[in-house]
């Protein structure tokens, strides 16, 4: 009875499940249980969103690229300028200038870097990163540079909720809130036609091109898209932090969030969540005791994770999941 | 600084480029995995050499020789348990075994040697100045350029009119091809990993003086690595030496020019010349 059940996974995986709600539940409940360490989990949801970003274009779309970062960077340069020089401090709108021109920065390159494919794709990509960080780097008198623009002041969130540096209770909120409604817009997308194409073209490309599919603009669009929520993540991360440097535009952040995507496991949203979770918790609490230790832990791991767990922690329970489930 | 002078020092840094990448260009045309790690490879022969000339001594030359010999056989070492297993697996694999690899080699590093950067004491008569007539001008960066010259003279030689040479560029070209007329490709891979990545350690340590050595050496210089294997053309050792000294060149101005954010171009040169011909410079269409 194989074929009939997979068949109806495959018609009814657009569906909401009640274990859904969990994540958001958890989230809630931190909340109120962990007062102390809003700050954290603040970083730790900005993070979640940025590994959804990525899974569309490397978990749908199949477009591997080592520099995500950009895009992020593109937002989160986009709030902190237009705050310091145009007085432009209005969240919600800063949300939308940065989705904006992450955007525009994804669909650009996107149009112009998705004719290669391989190893030439994914030099570009780390190409167009270090083109943007350097270019950050070049007008530091502008941008802040390395040393980064510190004491950023945004508006209360709606005029009502003030972002308080010291105790992030409203940034944490806000990221929660931001996080809710890309999540869903991103679920809905993932289970249209749209990305179920997406998928197709990751799966087939050859086949693809052969039942007409718009390959290249779809690929073209699924960038643009993953980046303008790339960009909403990186404006969340500094509106709630209030500092800004290079950082956000580095190779290190890049390679984190692929991490955490590959260690959550991607092509399924839930890896975000759970790679973000895990990936954040250890690095809090090794790698301020021990910084080389913790690197020498995450390397070993992503050696282990490409060698026998493709799919990831979501993938290792699933496959759990089946064999008890099996018995 | 005059024109001469410019040139001279983008060319050192070039062939030091060149050195250290040339393996990587002839692995990845050859098997087409891609190995982020091998500056890996290129800074624990950097530290190889280092360490043997201060702890036991060793003179320049034969650490560097020892430096090659380690690196290689690690490098071997690695293909054959580690590598081999990921060669049909997914790009995305690739890249994060190998960046995986980074981040151990760093942390290994960084705890056995510790994170400062290192220097390499060079013989006396490489030191000072030489006198060209023209100008005087570092005696090390004009004997790198002799010995990147050299080395390419030699890779040529061996690519061109040697049978393993002409294995290699049979399998770059047409792989299933070369093995059908009973190439081992594997074995093949094997020798010009190993060489390849003692190469990049040899590389390390001669450019030493003008990369730097510290556990961030292979992340620092990975976008370098890639774009100079990427514009020479995948498995074309020619195309990579002329990328790699263009590249040395480039980037030794636009630090006099630009000494902040000046690589902005290289990278801008980059993306405009692959997007022209993303081949590379001795590529062929595929």
């Amino acid at each position: 009875m194989s074929t009939p059940s997979a068949a109806l996974e495959y018609a009814t995986r657009h569906r909401l499940r009640g274990w859904e709600a969990l994540p958001w539940v958890a989230a809630l409940g931190a909340f109120f249980l962990f007062p102390n360490y809003l700050a954290f989990g603040t970083q730790v949801l900005v993070m979640i969103l940025f590994a959804l970003s990525l899974d569309l274009v490397l978990g749908y779309a199949g477009i591997v690229t080592l520099g995500h970062a950009a895009f992020f960077g593109a937002g989160a340069y986009t709030v902190g300028m237009l705050a310091a020089h145009a007085g432009w401090s209005e969240p919600i709108s800063g949300l939308a200038a940065a989705a904006l021109v992450a955007g525009l920065a994804g669909w650009l390159s996107g149009w112009v870097l998705l004719r290669t494919h391989g190893l030439t794709l994914l030099m570009l990509t780390l190409c167009t990163m270090a083109l943007l960080e350097q270019a950050a780097n070049m007008f530091s008198s502008f941008t802040g540079g390395f040393d980064g623009m510190p004491g950023l002041a945004f508006k209360p969130i709606l005029g009502l909720y003030e972002f308080d540096v010291l105790f992030f209770r409203s940034q944490y909120l806000y990221a929660l809130a931001v996080l809710f409604l890309a999540f869903i817009a991103l679920r809905v997308l993932v289970h249209s036609s749209f990305g179920r194409s997406l998928t197709g073209i990751r799966e087939n490309l050859l086949r693809m091109h052969a039942v007409g599919a718009p390959v290249r603009a779809r690929q073209v669009t699924a960038y643009a898209l993953s980046a303008a929520l790339a960009g909403i993540a990186g404006a969340v991360f500094v509106q709630a932090t209030g500092y800004l440097n290079l950082a956000v535009l580095g190779l290190e952040r890049a390679a984190g969030v692929l991490i955490i995507l590959i260690l959550g496991g991607y092509g399924r949203l839930y890896g975000a969540f759970v790679g973000a979770l895990a990936y954040l918790l250890l690095e809090h609490t090794l790698s301020k005791a021990y910084p080389t230790a913790w690197q020498l832990g995450i390397g070993l791991t992503l050696v282990l994770v490409a060698l026998y767990a493709r799919n990831g922690i979501l993938g290792l329970a699933e496959a759990l999941w089946r064999r008890w489930s099996a018995r | 600084m005059d024109l001469a002078s410019i040139l001279l020092g983008g060319l050192a840094a070039g062939m030091v480029l060149f050195v250290v990448s040339v393996g990587l260009s002839v692995t990845m045309g050859l098997m087409g995995f891609v190995n982020l790690a091998h500056g890996g490879f290129a800074m624990l022969g950097g530290y190889a050499i280092v360490l043997a000339m201060r702890h036991w001594g060793l003179p320049f030359f034969p650490a560097l020789a020892l430096g090659f010999v380690a690196v290689a056989l690690l490098a071997a070492l690695l293909e054959r348990t580690l590598y081999a297993r990921l060669y049909r697996a997914s790009e995305l694999d690739q890249v994060l075994f190998t960046i995986g690899l980074i981040f151990v080699m760093i942390a290994g590093i960084t705890l056995a040697v510790g994170p400062e950067t290192q220097t390499v004491q060079l013989p006396a008569w490489l030191r000072g100045q030489t006198d060209l007539g023209l100008l005087k001008y570092r005696t090390y960066s004009l004997a790198l350029i002799a010995f990147g010259t050299l080395l390419m003279a030699a890779l040529w030689l061996g690519f061109e009119r040697t049978r393993i040479g002409a294995q290699i560029r049979a399998a770059v070209d047409n792989r299933r091809m070369a093995e059908s007329l009973g190439v081992d490709v594997g074995r093949l891979f094997t020798l010009t990993f190993a060489l390849g990545s003692g190469l990049a350690a040899v590389g390390a340590g001669l450019g030493a003086e003008i990369l730097g050595l510290d556990p961030q050496y292979p992340l620092r210089y990975l976008a370098y690595f890639l774009i100079v294997v990427a514009v020479g053309g995948l498995g074309r050792v020619s195309g990579v030496f002329f990328a790699a000294l263009a590249i040395g060149v480039l980037d030794f101005v636009l630090k006099i020019h630009f000494p902040k954010g000046g690589t902005m171009f290289i990278y801008a040169l980059t993306i405009a010349f692959l997007l022209a011909r993303p081949q590379g410079l001795f590529g062929k269409r595929a």
